[in-house]
């Protein structure tokens, strides 16, 4: 055990409830690079977190030993002075400065608090070659690409005298030349005897680049592999498990004819207007149909909804929104919502709710025109259409006054659903509907969502989980890197077969 | 942030105490307002009281009152507007160059300065709504812009006498149609003015019980009755109480029932109208809002429209009280009218606030301003106490907020 440079034995993380991770082991050897593989929501972003002391010591159970020490880190502070850094998903950079403040933010090469600028920039130049980065140390870092961004992001972990790094979906940004270039680094870093732990959605890279592999299920430690003679279908196997309970309401189909079409539609970033967020994309829904829109993080999922949907997302859109035969307008939201449409967002504090307001205000939010006359709203009749709402989908509140934000996810998902049922809309593209949700509440959401489509309404449901996409749809799409790469039956879909789809790359 | 779902069997007994916590943050502003008139009162030996000054306070506070009202909403829905000060100069310029120099009939002079006032509301909404430049940013521009504006209008020299109309829509009272009657030791007072004020008052009950009865026929829970009386006969008490008050002075200032008309339009506008609404749900979730189709920045551009209008309106009372547009006229007026409504409730993320409260934010300051001068306290003192004044109510506000 000499070799195994640290050990997580135990580790059981909650969160107001909802347990991310439970009795979760992780041992990584020395000098090797070590995959975490998983669905979202597996709880290997939330293992990392641990590790690094975001999650401070005493906040999960479980012990950590690094370098033969045990660990308790109260802060990101305190793990980076043993060495751990962390290098996350979102890139924190300061994109004003240049890549030489960046590198020695809060670690400045100083004199008498005064920045020292010849050996700052000195000391980033040779950061930079270690990282096979061309690049002045004085060029702000927003003039950088994301992929010269991540290299900066390596190279600040250096300048820390890292001896575990860890990366949170490294390439998921990337193109394939800077994603190629990223795991040569780690590679060399490996012979420089830096451990790495990288999570990744990426199988084939995993396959390439890893010593080791762990996979993780539900907040759970399934297995840890040897990388060598690995498939990717062997990952994937323990990725999504086998067992699938009778978690959902049962439900027969009435499928009638196309509702919504939405063909060759094309989405840009508008971050980086030259990057292809959605990609010639095409696909429909049908009357009384539940449709899956299956993808992993950055596939382009809610991209495409946001942008069909007024366009509330990207830039240089192109492509058709067709409506029972006949090519409707989405560009605005008010728009989308005269058509028929209606999308409940995955964050739904941040996009759903208004929640400093009561329960009955938020659910006439979006048709306000049908309580109101000459511009005047009715509250009675607003209040007995809370109520109604109230009751038929069991929205647990004190009373339709009560704010919003004080209520549970569930409750506050079901307040977001209604606020849209009000609309009576044709089409509704639910993007992650039980996020955050415990599992009774997944239920009530899944028996709404089957009447939906009873009453004849097409269903369009994003969703991260596939077993949710399994047990809900009748047909699902997969979407990689923002193309169209599949579509599967309830029939003949199997997660196997979905993951298969959705980790498919451009080139394979 | 909880995703755990309340058991069912602890919502009914939350009900009632989460409800009185509410009421009481609402309601706190009004008990302050009361508290405050108290000390005054006593402070003052009761002239805080007596009839020519509280027909004082209201001529003196009408202009902040209304920029109030139209700072409330702006900051509803999240904004700010700090150039209200130069504005109110800039339309009162207008209102002078218009009637004196051009000798303009005072209803069109009005009518014109008050879409002057509307054309201003609209160049600040236009950079904040659609173009996207924070309204602290724009209205701190417009701030100085309207003031040179004003000093080249003027030409650096104040522009008088107003015509009599406008002088009196500031300064005048209500004629005497009806005569005076004896109200025994009080001496006599004005009938015009008393069958106002019972009129008034009997609106509003009634407008209360048609509220309650409907509320009612919807099953919704309503105050118990005992409750409902006490509040009506509460809020008819203290206004039959000012109106006597006006009535044995000179009766009611004009400004008075504009500001009682205003009031009243803009309350039912903020919390009934598709508009109000909108500014609320703006204010409280801008992108919520947007993704419910509301319409954020043709309701961002007509908030501002309306801050112009109220404070030309607010320019014209001004000007007309003092008889003169002069260059330096509504200095610190914003100051006055955003301390008005934080101290009246209002969040200062937004989407939080009421008329009524930021009008009785106003009467606070107004209450001090003049009784503290009754007491013969300097203008420094005053300003300090202002100052704290605004510290408290804010803090209390962010207080009862973290505990909720």
């Amino acid at each position: 055990m000499s070799d195994e440079i640290l050990a997580m034995r135990g580790i059981t993380k909650r969160f107001a409830g909802v347990t991310a991770l439970h009795d979760v082991s992780l041992s990584v050897r020395r000098g090797e690079i070590h995959a975490i593989c998983g669905e979202n929501g597996a709880g290997k972003s939330t293992l990392m977190k641990v590790l690094s002391g975001v999650h401070p010591h005493g906040t999960y159970e479980g012990e950590i030993v690094f370098a033969g020490e045990p660990c308790a880190f109260h802060g990101v502070r305190d793990s980076e002075r043993r060495g751990i850094v962390i290098i996350h998903q979102e890139l924190a950079l300061c994109g004003q400065l240049s890549v030489a403040e960046n590198l020695f933010l809060g670690n400045e090469r100083s004199r008498r608090g005064f920045i020292d600028w010849n050996r700052t920039n000195h000391e980033a130049q040779a950061l930079l070659d270690r990282v096979g980065l061309r690049e002045n140390p004085t060029t702000p870092v927003n003039d950088l690409g994301v992929g010269k961004q991540q290299l900066v992001e390596i190279a600040k972990a250096l300048s820390k005298e890292v001896s575990l790094l860890i990366l949170d979906e490294p390439t998921a940004a990337l193109n394939d030349d800077d994603s190629q270039h990223l795991l040569d680094l780690l590679d060399g870093l490996r012979d420089e005897g830096i451990t790495s732990v990288i999570i990744s959605h990426k199988l084939n890279e995993v396959i390439k680049i890893a010593d080791t592999v762990t996979v993780l299920r539900d907040g759970k430690t399934i297995e840890t592999l040897p990388a060598a003679g690995l498939t990717e279908d062997r990952i994937i196997a323990g990725m999504v498990g086998r067992d699938l309970e009778h978690r959902f309401p049962p439900r027969t189909p009435d499928i009638g004819d196309e509702v919504l079409r939405i063909e060759d539609w094309t989405v840009h970033s508008p971050a980086q207007p030259d990057r292809v967020v959605v990609d010639n994309a095409t696909l429909s829904v049908r009357r009384g149909e539940i449709v899956g829109l299956a993808g992993l993080m950055g596939a382009g999922r809610t991209e495409l909804a946001m942008s069909v949907f007024g366009r509330s997302y990207g830039v240089g859109i192109s492509g058709r929104v067709v409506k029972d035969g006949v090519e409707i307008d989405t560009r605005s939201v008010q728009a989308a919502i005269r058509h028929g449409l209606a999308y409940v967002s995955e964050d739904r504090k941040r996009y759903g709710l208004n929640l400093i307001e009561g329960v009955q205000r938020n659910v006439s939010a979006a048709a306000l025109g049908k309580l109101s006359n000459r511009g005047w709203v009715n509250e009675n009749e607003e209040y007995s259409v809370a109520e109604r709402f109230r009751r038929s989908m069991g929205i647990r509140t004190p009373a339709v006054s009560t704010q919003v934000g004080t209520l549970s996810g569930g409750n506050q998902q079901k307040v977001v659903l209604a606020k849209w049922m009000f609309t009576d809309p044709d089409v509704l593209i639910l993007d992650e509907p039980t996020r955050g949700i415990d599992v009774g509440a997944k239920y009530e959401i899944y028996s709404i969502i089957n009447d939906l489509a009873a009453q004849g309404k097409a269903v369009l449901v994003i969703s991260s989980e596939l077993p949710e996409l399994l047990g809900l749809c009748d047909r699902v799409y997969a979407l990689s890197e923002g193309r169209i790469t599949g579509e599967l039956d309830r029939a003949e879909a199997t997660q196997e077969r979905l993951m298969q789809y959705m980790t498919r790359g451009q080139n394979s | 942030m909880t995703t755990k779902t309340a058991p069912p069997t602890v919502a009914a007994p939350s009900a009632p105490s989460s409800r009185m916590s509410i009421n009481l943050r609402q309601s706190g502003i009004y008990v302050a307002f009361a508290l405050i008139v108290v000390l005054f009162a006593f402070l003052t030996d009761g002239a805080l009281l007596q009839p020519q000054n509280i027909s004082n306070i209201i001529v003196q506070n009408s202009y902040v009152l209304i920029l109030a009202i139209g700072m409330i909403l702006v900051i509803i829905g999240g904004h700010i507007d700090l150039s209200v000060g130069s504005t109110v100069a800039l339309t009162g310029a207008i209102c002078a160059v218009l009637t004196v120099q051009w000798g303009l009939p005072w209803p069109i002079a009005v009518l014109l300065t008050l879409v002057a006032g509307a054309i201003i509301g609209a160049a600040q909404g236009y950079w904040i709504a659609y173009f996207g430049i924070p309204a602290f940013i724009v209205t701190l521009a417009g701030m100085l812009v309207f003031r040179a504006l004003t000093l080249t209008t003027l030409g650096n020299q104040g522009i008088g006498p107003f015509p009599d109309a406008i002088r009196s829509l500031s300064n005048g009272f209500t004629g005497g149609y009806l005569g005076n009657i004896a109200l025994g030791p009080l001496g006599g007072a004005d009938l015009v003015s008393l069958l106002a004020g019972l009129v008034f008052v009997a609106g509003f009950a009634l407008s209360q019980w048609r509220k309650r009865a409907a509320r009612l026929g919807y099953g919704q829970t309503v105050d118990p009755m005992p409750l409902f009386v006490l509040k009506i006969l509460g809020v008819g008490v203290v206004v039959m109480a000012v109106v006597v008050q006006l009535a044995r002075f000179r009766n009611l200032p004009w400004v008075l029932v504009l500001l009682a008309a205003l009031a009243l339009g803009y309350s039912l506008m903020a919390n009934n109208s598709v508009f109000g609404r909108h500014i609320y749900s703006i204010g409280g979730n801008l992108q919520a809002a947007t993704l419910s189709g509301v319409k954020v920045k043709a309701v961002t551009f007509w908030v501002f429209v309306n801050m112009g209008v109220l404070a030309a309106l607010a320019g014209v009372i001004f000007a007309g009280r003092l008889n003169q547009a002069g260059p330096t006229a509504g200095t610190a007026f914003e100051l006055d009218a955003i301390a008005a409504a934080f101290i009246g409730g209002a969040a200062v993320q937004g989407g939080v606030g009421k008329v009524v409260g930021a009008i009785t934010g106003g009467l606070i300051m107004g209450v001090i301003n003049n009784g503290m001068s009754l007491i013969g306290a300097p203008s420094e003192r005053v300003m300090l106490v202002k100052g704290l004044v605004l510290l408290v109510a804010v803090a209390y506000d962010v207080w009862t907020k973290r505990r909720a």
